[in-house]
């Protein structure tokens, strides 16, 4: 089964890869976000934080399809994405993680990433019924590619492990490698951190500066540990309630008094940078 | 100027659509009161009693699903087997209306206690799916179990009335006391039910239960405990709903909890599952439903399994959590 | 032998001959007899309905109960075929074919038409261009009532249309062209006809009642799709209102008993042949994504639904073409065969053998069979604890072992191909236990 919709023309340095205007998201009665909007660049690493119930991952949700819009619009890449379907969404060109780990649990992790690489698939059903040539060629050449991109992860070991038997670093870096395989412009890191202790988020923070430039992404990143992202974000965005109580880099995030009491003056805002 | 007119004729087209459909809806029903107003009322009220005993059966699943999310496919059954305990009350030691109505209730809160602790407890916590299969499994057994020839047989049983049944005649039309019965049974029960979850300590323990389990569980609430005695409460509800029924039409065979009780389910589910007054008013749609289509329809007794289940299929496609549920509850 | 050089496909024939083989010498040398026999064969088409529902519930992670509505579909359908032919009910030997190729002709191009047209689409920008005027409410109703019209115009036009044609075609070419065969050979090609026709059927069928579950979650779907079963079964039940030779509850009879060792052996060849390429290939992978996590599959860019779908469809064609081979067997059908608790059947077959295995699935099958058909020789007693025993087995594996007999391993050409490449040699962990066949 091959993809019909084609992935978004590559945009040009500092372009407006997405573009986020007036979202608002409504359950029943409560609003959940109100107003919110952004303008991320290409190759731009940035962050988005607030206290829990803020209404974060509503935002990548509604971003990702996975919830409809009760007001506002999604442009990416210069196309209106506020009514795609979420799998159109991904084939377009914006991939997810999660703040719960949803890699696929009884799959092995080869093909975790496999799965990433069906839209493009070079055979269709029939093909791989009668197992003709057209199949195994196109099963070669997608199994190659995902060990060369597990490998690019340092998990060509594992690939035949069953998901849910990594450890949980592991399963983190391999949901990230998974979005990966699908080709995106667009990185959403949902908590990639959470769980994680100091060593592993060390590492972590020098794959995001990696995987941003190897694979020239643009990354924008929930996160509520603030040494991530105080070290990695060019700039931020704060959400309390659904709504933004402020914008700008670290140091002026930081410093910000409305910030301070969203978050009621928490150990976290006096990291080091 | 011609902006107006297409509007004017377009706001036309629209409502004049609506109005054709409310039209023809309006002229069937009232061509068939006013052909024969004896023969509509009759199958009303037939429809009402079918309604009434559905309602207790499907307050008990909507009960069972709000705090477990279990689909107690063993229900019907358990309904099955306060129908033969009462049979057995009846007959064997000569009980009256109410101590056998007693003995179907006592039986029944025994065995969905019984069927809680031993079927559906050790998969509290595995994934809904293997709780739904036991579920399946355990109705399976219930229903060959007692048509072994040592437990209650295979055979279809005449059930005898604990009292005598007497009619009323208005105007051609049939009233009997086993509607006024039912009627008057299944309203104390709703209103019972909902005093309970509603107003009491346990009802609120219940609610929260069904609400966050875990978290109920940090307060203090004992959420086994609750657990078994919201199973307690639909066997209850099971007990007499089975000897009204039993009394109402009186066979009983072991598998008589099949049809009422999916049909409840059904019911439960147009009303809004997780919600005991759309239980209610579900069940008596469904009463109604099924007693026109037997009375209207050709082919109508044998059709009115299936009008139950397009109901259900229509029902899914407009509006998922039924009438009374939350439309913005996750069902996809 | 080396059997770990054996090219797969080579290891299934041969599997498949011996087993055929030694089946067919036992019953010739009279060692089986003829009930066993008929045990047997029921063992193996039931597998062929397990498997479907395998597919749709231990691959795509759908709980659909009702299975047995597309097994009595695709039995129905291939008996009013068959019996046609050799028979004779509507007057035309080809009648039975006929219209069931028609049915099957006009619904799928009145589907590709509606898809074609893209419906769903047409009625917003239809009620997005009448909004210049109207409220959304009016908008709604008008657009709403303009594509209904549109539709039933493309179902009647292409789909009636199509429908007719082909049913005028193969009324007027198929009795000559068959009739010039020997009789022995025109029966069997319209056996054939039959089983696939049954199965298209009962496949078609799926994808229809599946557009609008399959959205639902699984609690919703289970009963959504019992009661699809329930109206089916009314349907049998009362279908000789409309075809008159299918006698609803007195039972349709004088059915050609077509199904033979054969017959039977290589349709679950086929079925098991088919079903692990399908797995083991990329649309295989995409449906096992959908199982475990369907908003994560979402998010890697496949369709949730389109999956959902191909697998219910595919599965309920699997039980179509059990249905087949199974009115031919016991030359009988009565609705009650595909009462809604029948499809509890095919789903003790699956999670007793293991949820996600095709052998798993397959041995339960079999020993399901023998078992309840084979304790058909106990004394009178103990006869009626049958039905009383599985259900049993079924809490049992519930409760003590839910991943069933075999969990998700496989034997011999069913396991996963071993790929042929350099990082094969790094295998760490539990998928490569037994290193036999490829």
């Amino acid at each position: 089964m091959t993809s019909q919709t084609t992935h978004s023309p590559d945009p040009g340095a500092n372009s407006t890869v997405l573009k986020l205007s007036e979202l608002t998201k409504f359950f029943g009665g409560l609003r959940a976000v109100h107003n919110f909007d952004v303008e991320i660049h290409k190759g731009e690493l940035v962050g988005l934080i607030g206290p829990n119930g803020a209404g974060k991952t509503t935002i990548f949700n509604m971003v990702t399809s996975i919830y409809p819009v009760s007001a506002g619009s999604i442009v990416f890449n210069g196309q209106d994405i506020t009514d795609l379907p979420a799998h159109e969404v991904t084939q377009l060109g914006i991939g997810r993680t999660f703040q719960k780990i949803r890699i696929f649990p009884n799959l092995t992790v080869l093909d975790n990433v496999r799965v990433a690489y069906h839209p493009h698939a070079r055979y269709n059903l029939f093909d791989g019924i009668l197992r003709s040539r057209r199949f195994s060629r196109g099963e070669q050449e997608m199994t190659e590619r995902a060990q060369e991109f597990l490998a690019v992860f340092g998990m060509e070991g594992h690939q035949d492990t069953l998901a849910t038997n990594l450890p949980y670093g592991a399963q983190r870096r391999l949901e990230i490698a998974r979005a990966l395989a699908t080709e995106p412009d667009l990185l959403l890191l949902d908590e990639p951190a959470a769980g994680m202790n100091p060593q592993e988020i060390v590492k972590l923070m020098e794959l995001i500066h990696f995987i941003r430039d190897h694979f020239n992404l643009t990354i924008f990143l929930i996160e509520h540990q603030m040494r991530v992202v105080m070290g990695i974000c060019e700039w931020i965005t704060v959400l309390d309630f659904g709504e933004i109580i402020a914008r700008g880099t670290p140091k002026e995030i930081q410093n910000d008094p409305k910030v301070i009491e969203a978050y009621l003056g928490t150990q976290a805002i006096k990291m080091e940078a | 100027m011609r902006d107006n007119l297409i509007k004017v004729l377009l706001k036309a087209l629209s409502w004049g659509i609506l109005a054709v459909i409310a039209g023809v809806i309006v002229a069937v029903i009232g061509n068939l009161v006013a052909e024969d107003p004896v023969t509509f009322t009759q199958q009303m009220l037939n429809g009402l009693q079918l309604g009434f005993m559905y309602a207790m059966i499907a307050v008990g699943y909507t009960l069972v699903y709000g705090v477990v999310k279990l689909i107690n496919f063993a229900y019907g059954d358990i309904f099955m087997v306060g129908a033969f305990v009462s049979f057995f009350g009846i007959t064997q030691y000569g009980f009256s209306f109410v101590p056998a109505l007693l003995l179907a209730t006592v039986a029944c809160v025994f065995l969905a206690v019984i069927i809680d602790r031993v079927a559906y407890k050790p998969l509290r916590d595995a994934p809904r799916i293997a709780a739904l299969i036991t579920a399946l499994g355990m109705s399976i057994f219930l229903e060959y179990f007692t048509a072994l020839k040592f437990v209650f047989s295979p055979d279809y049983i005449a059930f005898i009335r604990p009292f005598k049944l007497v009619t009323w005649n208005v105007g051609g039309v049939t009233f009997t006391n086993i509607q006024l019965v039912v009627a008057a049974t299944s309203i104390v029960y709703f209103l019972g039910v909902q005093y309970i979850v509603g107003r009491t300590k346990i009802g609120k323990a219940m609610r929260a239960s069904a609400f966050d389990k875990p978290t109920a569980r940090l307060m203090g609430i004992n959420v086994n405990a609750i657990i078994a005695a919201t199973f307690a409460l639909t066997g209850a509800l099971a007990g007499t709903a089975a000897m009204l029924y039993a009394t109402a039409y009186p066979q009983i065979f072991t598998f008589m909890g099949i049809q009422p009780g999916l049909k409840a389910f059904v019911a439960a589910v147009i009303g809004g599952i997780g919600s005991i007054p759309g239980a209610f008013v579900g069940s008596l749609i469904m009463g109604l439903v099924e007693a026109m289509t037997v009375g209207y329809m050709p082919l109508g007794s044998t059709l009115k399994d299936g009008i139950a289940f397009t109901l259900l299929i229509i029902m899914l496609l407009i509006k998922p959590t039924g009438i009374f549920g939350d439309p913005f509850e996750e069902v996809k | 032998m080396k059997i770990r050089s054996l090219p797969t496909w080579l290891t299934a024939v041969l599997f498949f001959l011996i087993v055929g083989v030694v089946f067919q010498f036992a019953s010739n040398q009279g060692w089986l007899s003829g009930y066993w026999r008929q045990v047997i064969m029921l063992g193996t088409l039931m597998a062929i309905s397990a498997l479907g529902l395998n597919l749709k519930y231990g691959y795509a992670g759908l709980f659909a109960l009702g299975h047995a509505a597309f097994y009595g579909i695709g039995a129905y359908s291939s008996a009013l075929i068959t019996k046609d032919w050799v028979v004779g009910w509507s007057g035309n030997p080809a009648g039975g074919l006929a219209g069931v190729l028609a049915i099957e002709a006009g619904f799928i191009l009145a589907a590709v038409a509606i898809s074609r047209c893209k419906i769903g689409h047409l009625r917003g920008r239809l009620r997005d261009r009448l909004s210049k005027w109207l409220t959304h409410f009016e908008a709604s109703v008008l657009a709403t009532t303009v594509i209904l019209l549109i539709g039933a115009l493309i179902i009647v036009v292409v789909g009636g249309g199509s429908g007719w044609l082909v049913r005028r075609g193969v009324l007027a070419l198929v009795p000559p062209l068959l009739g010039a065969l020997p009789l022995a050979i025109s029966q069997q090609a319209i056996f054939l006809l039959a089983l696939l026709s049954g199965a298209v059927l009962a496949g078609l069928v799926g994808f229809l009642i599946g557009l609008p579950l399959l959205n639902l979650t699984y609690d919703y779907l289970c009963i959504a799709t019992l009661g699809f079963g329930i109206i089916t079964y009314v349907f049998f039940n009362n279908a000789d209102k409309l075809i008159p030779t299918m006698k609803g509850a007195r039972g349709m009879v004088n059915i050609p008993r077509l199904t033979t060792w054969p017959w039977v052996l290589a349709c679950l060849a086929v079925a098991l042949v088919v079903l692990r390429n399908f797995i083991y290939s990329s649309t295989g992978r995409a449906i096992l994504s959908v199982r475990d996590d369907p908003v994560a599959a979402e998010t890697m860019g496949i369709d949730v639904f389109r999956f959902k779908t191909l697998a219910y469809a595919l599965g309920c064609a699997y039980a179509g073409l059990a249905g087949g081979l199974y009115a031919h067997l016991y030359a009988f059908l009565h609705p009650s065969n595909f009462a809604w608790l029948k499809s509890v059947d095919p789903f003790v077959m699956v999670v007793f053998g293991g949820v996600g295995s095709m052998t798993g699935t397959t041995l339960g099958a079999y020993v399901f069979e023998i078992l309840l058909e084979g304790l058909r020789v106990l004394p009178a007693e103990f006869i009626d604890w049958r039905y009383v025993i599985y259900p049993l087995i079924l809490l049992a594996v519930m409760l003590f072992r839910p991943q069933g007999l075999m969990g998700s391993n496989e034997w011999g050409f069913l396991k996963p191909p071993r790929r042929a490449s350099k990082s094969a040699n790094q295998q760490i962990g539990e998928s490569a236990k037994e290193g036999e066949g490829k």
